[in-house]
């Protein structure tokens, strides 16, 4: 409801011709056809959303509105002209406006920087590996680690929501491992991740590998300080998961595409898969390959070896 | 993306701010969402009334700003509009085009009594 006339609350329609108060949320705009109804108690407290039109008055209308459903019509878009300048109640003093510009992320890349400038002091590749849960992301690092672990130092950070029952996997090669339990929480920051890292032994040239939360959504958007991200997809998932879930494989630099054992007994178009993939993301690599089998097995170890011969020239350098 | 963090990340740098400036309460919040960027404007209102509870931003108002996106298409080697991050390219339809202006999320003001 409006806090300044109460109009919209229990029992108080809303007024008419608001102009005279701070009222924005009653704004008629031609772009849209939507019912001014939407003052009641369930209504968050009148969040209102506005293009910035400059010079795009003309624009189809953003798609969030074509292909979102919307539980609550009443909460809607509506495109308000924005005015700097609005009337204000008489005897109300205008609110203050601070200007702040601050990324939302800011902090996560703040402790993402760090935990990168970490990882460039002792030339140490971090890789965080993402997936849906299940994709094998946990028996792949197993499996690697106990191909590499007489080469290069090797630390884990696992990643759930509950349990440590991945640590112990690999804790049970032989390898440090440090378990972070997010709770309700479903991806990892970089905040934990640093956390995380203070706990582990990390000599020059470690390994890290970082097993983020099962989840081929939310891990996108947060940055650990990683080298790269690199994806998981097994061939029971379906060919079409990049483009359903553009964001995490277009943020990876490497897909894997696992469980390969297991193709002759689904419908899974390799082809359309790496295709997708490099839609979203033109400079994606695929692997293919199965921890049980080892077939493609040795592709995977040839790239890591390739990007930690990369970070050594690039410290030498 | 996610917005429930997003939405406390909004809540605590609106916050500080407005509790460096002396404000009793904080009326709106306005935050800069690119119209490329990994965020539902819907949830992110959501989100952020539900985490406001109990803080400076209860009651607030959040004001979404959408920024249109624009990419570089290197087909055509120039600045295209484009409505979604993996649009195609709206004059020759290729993929692959690199985001110049829409990624944004930002608290950009608030508006504090």
């Amino acid at each position: 409801m409006c806090t300044v006339c109460g109009c919209g609350g229990a029992g108080h329609p809303p007024t008419e011709n608001a102009q005279d108060h701070i009222h924005r949320h009653d704004h008629d705009h031609d772009h849209h056809h939507h019912p001014h109804d939407y003052h009641d108690d369930s209504h968050p407290h009148g969040h209102r959303y506005r293009h910035r039109h400059d010079h795009l008055h003309d624009h189809p209308h953003v798609p969030d509105h074509d292909h979102l459903t919307h539980p609550e019509p009443q909460l809607m878009t509506a495109a308000l002209a924005i005015e700097a300048h609005h009337t204000h109640a008489p005897g109300v003093d205008p609110a203050r406006m601070v200007r702040i510009e601050q990324d939302i992320l800011a902090e996560n890349n703040r402790y993402a920087e760090a935990n990168r400038a970490l990882f460039a002091e002792r030339g140490i590749l971090a890789l965080n590996l993402v997936s849906s849960p299940g994709s094998g992301k946990t028996t792949l690092l197993v499996k690697t680690i106990e191909a590499l672990k007489n080469r290069y130092p090797i630390a884990v950070i696992e990643g759930d929501q509950q349990t440590a029952f991945d640590a112990e996997r690999i804790r049970a090669t032989g390898v440090a491992a440090v378990q972070i339990n997010t709770g309700k929480g479903c991806h990892l920051d970089a905040h934990q991740v640093g956390h995380a890292l203070e706990k582990l032994p990390l000599p020059p040239r470690t390994l890290l590998f970082i097993e983020n939360v099962g989840n081929l959504v939310c891990p996108a958007g947060f940055d650990l300080g990683e080298a790269a991200k690199v994806v998981l997809l097994s061939v029971t998932e379906g060919e079409d998961k990049p483009l359903k879930y553009p964001d995490i494989f277009a943020a990876s630099a490497l897909m894997v595409v696992t469980k390969s054992d297991l193709l002759a007994h689904v419908d899974f178009d390799l082809t359309k898969a790496t295709e997708y993939a490099r839609r979203v993301q033109p400079q994606i690599e695929t692997i293919v390959l199965s921890a049980r089998s080892g077939e493609g097995f040795n592709q995977w170890l040839a790239w890591i070896e390739t990007h930690v011969s990369r970070l050594a020239k690039s410290i030498v350098a | 993306m996610h917005e429930m963090a997003l939405a406390e990340r909004i809540v605590h740098i609106a916050q500080a701010q407005a509790s460096a400036q002396g404000a009793g309460a904080i009326r709106s919040v306005i935050v800069e969402v690119g119209a490329l960027s990994c965020v539902a404007p819907e949830a992110l209102a959501f989100c952020f009334s539900a985490v406001a509870r109990q803080t400076l931003a209860e009651g607030a108002a959040l004001v979404i700003e959408t920024i249109p996106g624009q990419a570089f298409c290197p087909a055509c080697e120039k600045i295209v509009p484009i409505q979604a991050r993996f649009d195609p390219c709206p004059f020759c339809g290729s993929y692959g085009l690199q985001p110049r202006a829409g990624t944004e999320l930002r608290v950009a003001a608030i508006e504090i009594d």
